[in-house]
């Protein structure tokens, strides 16, 4: 029950892309089309469902204050070298994963091909990793996060990406055209959201 | 300062405003714009740590493999955000509580590895620091004027200090609650770039159905 919750919380309540705002340079610049939104949101999806364990158990067993105790250095704390090993890992991970479609679903990859490369620099995913540090989530608790959180940016993208289909044939005020409206749109999305605020299971 | 410099130095700030017209680094410019203060301490964060990473890559693009640059520049960038976090947590404690994993995420902000991929790479030093002091200022023009409004309407006050006298405290001041929450920010950075490319027609997008691409896919 307790991960029913984290799962609700992480995927709606606190939507990564509509209440923390990460990943959105993408999440604008890739909900044009409903496929595209599919294909870059489910990249999301797995990359972070990888990363956000991945990122736990480097966190706990080699950079967390006493992290190092099993190679008898129990006071080294290595924590602030966090950032640059996420980073790291992330980007290593993604590259392992270009490799790996490439070489075992051909078909795929040329559907996710050219967004892969982007995940690295992607907030969403990094964010992921820095919450589950600060939340201070065990293993399970970090797949369950990294799945939700992708789940949720999945949906998030999506949702947008069919309202800015419909919006194509739209005609607004010329400085409104194409971002401005966006924004408008994401907005009013965010705001559909926050009727989540205050859902709890168990 | 020769005009081609200052040009590199202004440009940014308005005209070519990494935010409202390259739509970079958006993350971190809505998420800490609840108060003055995190978007003040967010805006120098950033321009010290784009100046320097310019200016360091730049300095080093000659010895830059091209099919490693990003891997270097990342790392680059990253440790320069390590040395930020560190010394806002060492000097400014409270803030740094309130900003969370968004100093983190400067690592991941467009406009940094943006400006060392397209700037950095191919100008002298000097250049790239005014390029990068230029799109610091031009993030924190953004910044700070949308967090000035949210703070404003959302609490009443600005900087902590109380502004408009609030109704509960026996003033007239209602608080708009929106203005705390996710979507005012998405709302205030819409009416912004309205405004802008009102202002400079030039930066209006043309209409989807007439562009070339579209056509060509129809």
């Amino acid at each position: 029950m307790k991960h029913l919750d984290l799962f609700v919380q992480a995927a709606f309540v606190q939507n990564l892309a509509l209440s923390f705002f990460l990943g959105m340079c993408m999440f604008l610049a890739v909900s044009k089309r409903m496929g595209t939104a599919l294909g870059f949101g489910l990249a999301v999806l797995v990359v972070q469902t990888i990363t956000v364990p991945v990122n736990h158990l480097i966190h706990s067993y080699l950079l967390r204050e006493g992290a190092l105790a099993w190679a008898g250095l129990p006071d080294t704390d290595l924590s602030f070298l966090g950032l640059v090993t996420y980073i790291g890992v992330i980007a290593a991970l993604v590259q392992v994963l270009e490799m790996v479609l490439d070489r075992f679903f051909p078909a795929l990859h040329a559907a996710l091909g050219i967004y892969l490369p982007l995940l690295t620099v992607n907030c969403a995913v990094l964010g992921g990793s820095l919450f589950m540090v600060q939340r201070d989530y065990d293993l399970t608790e970090s797949v369950v996060f990294g799945f939700a959180s992708g789940l949720g940016w999945l949906i998030a993208i999506m949702l947008l990406a069919g309202i800015r289909e419909r919006l194509r044939f739209a005609d607004p005020p010329a400085g409104l055209r194409g971002l401005g409206l966006t924004f408008l749109v994401v907005g009013l999305v965010s705001m559909g959201f926050m009727a989540f605020a205050g859902l709890e299971l168990g | 300062m020769t005009t081609a410099k200052r040009a590199i130095l202004l440009a940014p700030l308005v005209d070519r405003n990494p935010i409202t017209l390259h739509v970079l680094g958006i993350c971190s410019a809505l998420a800490v714009t609840k108060s003055v203060t995190t978007a003040l301490v967010m805006s120098v964060a950033v321009t010290v740590v784009l100046v320097l990473s310019n200016t360091l890559i730049s300095a080093i693009r000659g010895f830059i493999a091209h099919s490693v640059r990003l891997i270097v520049q990342i790392t680059i960038i990253a440790s320069l955000v390590i040395v930020v976090d560190q010394l806002l947590q060492a000097y400014a404690y409270e803030e740094s509580k309130q900003l969370s994993v968004f100093v983190g995420l400067i690592v991941t902000n467009c406009i940094v590895l943006g400006r060392a991929e397209s700037f950095a790479m191919n100008r002298p030093p000097l250049e790239s620091a005014l390029d990068g002091l230029g799109n610091g200022l031009g993030y924190s023009l953004v910044l700070i004027a949308v967090g000035s409004v949210r703070e404003l309407f959302g609490t009443g006050s600005l900087l902590g200090v109380q502004v408009l006298p609030l109704a509960s405290e026996g003033g007239w001041y209602e608080p708009m609650r929106l203005m705390s929450n996710a979507p005012s920010a998405f709302f205030l950075i819409a009416a912004l770039i309205w405004g802008m490319r009102s202002a400079l027609p030039d930066q209006a997008e043309p209409r989807e159905a007439d562009s070339p691409t579209e056509k060509a896919q129809r």
